[in-house]
């Protein structure tokens, strides 16, 4: 297997009125090219402090240890770019400026070209003042070099192949005309316009109701399958990780409890953390707690 | 003889200037002590449900039986009384409470403004309260915004129970809690419910967390019950094609453990 990246001793310890918390402590992990890898945890875990280490975004007051190594070959050759590196599809309320300076990779990859981010909520995600496709055009002109109707035609070939009804009239569209569903299918749009080796997910399903959250995974399950990409699925919900991740990472208070494939981190967890999470699940198989003995007063 | 019966039950809000029914027609009943979950999609009239039934806007149309009372018609002081008995818990404990006040003083508040107890009494009952949903009473004097989300979650059910309710409407409860955390809250509701004979209107959109506590369920779809029956034969066989789509939907973990 290539190794898309190699994380080492990664650290990320962020400081807050000078009191200074641990989100990330000396975590290692390959990400191999091409897997979907799923990284698992609750509140606090360091989970999205992992996404945004990789993809360059933590905040510039985050102090950070360790090394993310890019495979050179992995990354696009540079092109002829219309905005320097560090822009990213995503918006953020700080904006570029204000995102960490990271010394600690080399081949450094491009935010937006290289790598493209979902996040939680797609209505922070998107301009609420700028029509949708215009959005995912100034991605594909800013990474791609492309000129405007050209980056046009591949926003609306984006939102065909994210199952927008209605592509055409959808590029005028503004983000509050759409579903909650709908704008995160732009939002993963945007995100892939460029051709990104790595899509990063966090949270990407949560804010969403069970039947969009189904339709938004088998989206992301069959967009990385056709563009070749390497996922990252960030999430709290191990039951849903596992039905789209060939591997899971299970973090807890910043570290790495355990990874594997899937099938052995769910039939046979080696940690007690990871048993645990894995029994919380409430499925639709489990035995209810009105029936548990013990339960009763 | 039912606690709560509400019958057709409409509430309109208007989108882009045409009518949009959020509810239509929607009649169900719950039990003492029983648990009656409403499942859907968003958008499907759930949360209209709990606003409506808690009275924090007005129906368009339908009737609503609470202990015998007809609750939609009470006011004043009638109807302040009577909300002593029917009491809320939502997702979000720090949007509900000021986050700057004392766990102290968000439990004191409904011992006063009921006047379930006197201000001699009312340090004792919130440390009775406290440890009646598993917090130290020490945590009394700190301030919302310093607690975890588990234990905020613990004082709003602590503050629903302390005016004594027949019926608690549940609104995502359990929906922003990680789940090590959930599980405890979900057995305190449990034991609450089994001690005090509450009865619970349990909204989710989680089929799993549905079918391990609720007695019932009741699936929407576009504002109208879809299908109602027995939480566990619903969920094992829906028959409505809104029901059959959240089953097939809900992520499934296939451990076959030795």
């Amino acid at each position: 297997m290539t190794a898309l990246l190699s994380i080492r001793d990664l650290s990320v310890l962020y400081r807050r009125d000078d009191v200074e918390v641990v989100a990330l402590e000396g975590l290692s992990l390959e990400v191999a090219a091409g897997e979907r890898l799923a990284i698992i945890g609750e509140s606090g875990s360091g989970k999205s402090t992992l996404a945004l280490a990789i993809a360059r975004l933590l905040p510039e007051s985050a102090v950070i240890g360790g090394r993310i190594e890019w495979s050179a070959s992995q990354l696009q050759t540079s092109r002829s770019v219309i905005r320097p590196a560090g822009e990213m599809s995503g918006r953020t309320k700080e904006g570029a400026k204000d995102r960490q300076r990271l010394p600690l990779t080399n081949n450094a990859p491009i935010g937006g070209r290289d790598i493209g981010f979902v996040f939680q909520d797609p209505s922070s995600s998107l301009d609420p003042v700028m029509p949708i496709g215009k959005q995912i055009a100034e991605v594909a002109r800013t990474h791609l070099g492309l000129g405007w109707s050209q980056a046009y035609a591949r926003a609306k070939t984006l939102l065909e192949r994210v199952r927008l009804p209605d592509p055409d009239a959808a590029l005028h569209a503004y983000p509050h005309q759409l579903s909650g569903g709908q704008k995160q299918r732009v939002a993963i749009a945007a995100a892939i316009a460029a051709g990104p080796r790595l899509l990063i997910a966090d949270e990407a399903t949560s804010a969403l109701d069970t039947i969009v959250q189904a339709e938004i995974v088998s989206l992301i399950r069959r967009l990385v399958a056709e563009d070749g990409m390497t996922l990252l699925f960030i999430s709290h919900d191990i039951a849903l990780a596992a039905t789209l991740a060939e591997r899971i990472a299970v973090l807890r208070h910043g570290e790495l409890i355990e990874s594997g494939e899937t099938r052995q981190i769910v039939e046979a967890p080696r940690n007690a953390y990871t048993r645990s999470l894995l029994d919380a699940h409430l499925g639709l198989d489990a035995v209810p707690l009105l029936d548990r003995p013990g339960a009763s007063a | 003889m039912s606690l709560l019966a509400v019958s057709n039950l409409a509430k309109r809000y208007h989108r882009r200037g045409k009518p949009f029914p959020a509810v239509d027609d929607v009649s169900f009943e719950i039990g003492p002590a029983e648990t009656l979950a409403l499942a859907g999609p968003s958008g499907s009239g759930k949360s209209t449900i709990a606003r409506l039934v808690l009275r924090l806007i007005e129906p368009d149309a339908g009737r609503m039986e609470f202990e015998g009372t007809d609750f939609f018609s009470l006011s004043g002081a009638a109807l302040r009384a009577r909300r002593a008995r029917l009491q809320m818990v939502f997702q979000d404990p720090l949007a509900a409470f000021n986050p700057r006040a004392t766990v102290a003083r968000v439990l004191d508040d409904p011992l006063r403004i009921h006047a379930i107890a006197s201000r001699a009494e009312r340090p004792r009952r919130i440390a009775a309260l406290l440890e009646r949903v598993g917090l130290d009473a020490g945590l009394a004097q700190r301030a919302i915004h310093e607690i975890s989300g588990g234990q905020r979650q613990r004082v709003a059910i602590a503050r629903a129970v302390a005016t004594r309710p027949s019926l608690i409407v549940l609104d995502e409860a359990v929906s922003a809690l990680d789940v090590s955390v959930r599980g405890q809250i979900l057995e305190l509701l449990l034991d609450l419910q089994r001690q005090e004979r509450i009865a619970y209107l349990f909204i989710s959109h989680d089929l799993g967390v549905i079918r391990a506590v609720a007695h019932r369920v009741a699936i929407l779809d576009a504002g109208r019950v879809a299908e109602v029956g027995d939480a566990r034969a619903v969920i094992a066989n829906p028959q409505s094609a809104i029901g059959k789509a959240l089953v097939a939907a809900t992520p499934t973990l296939n451990r076959n453990r030795a």
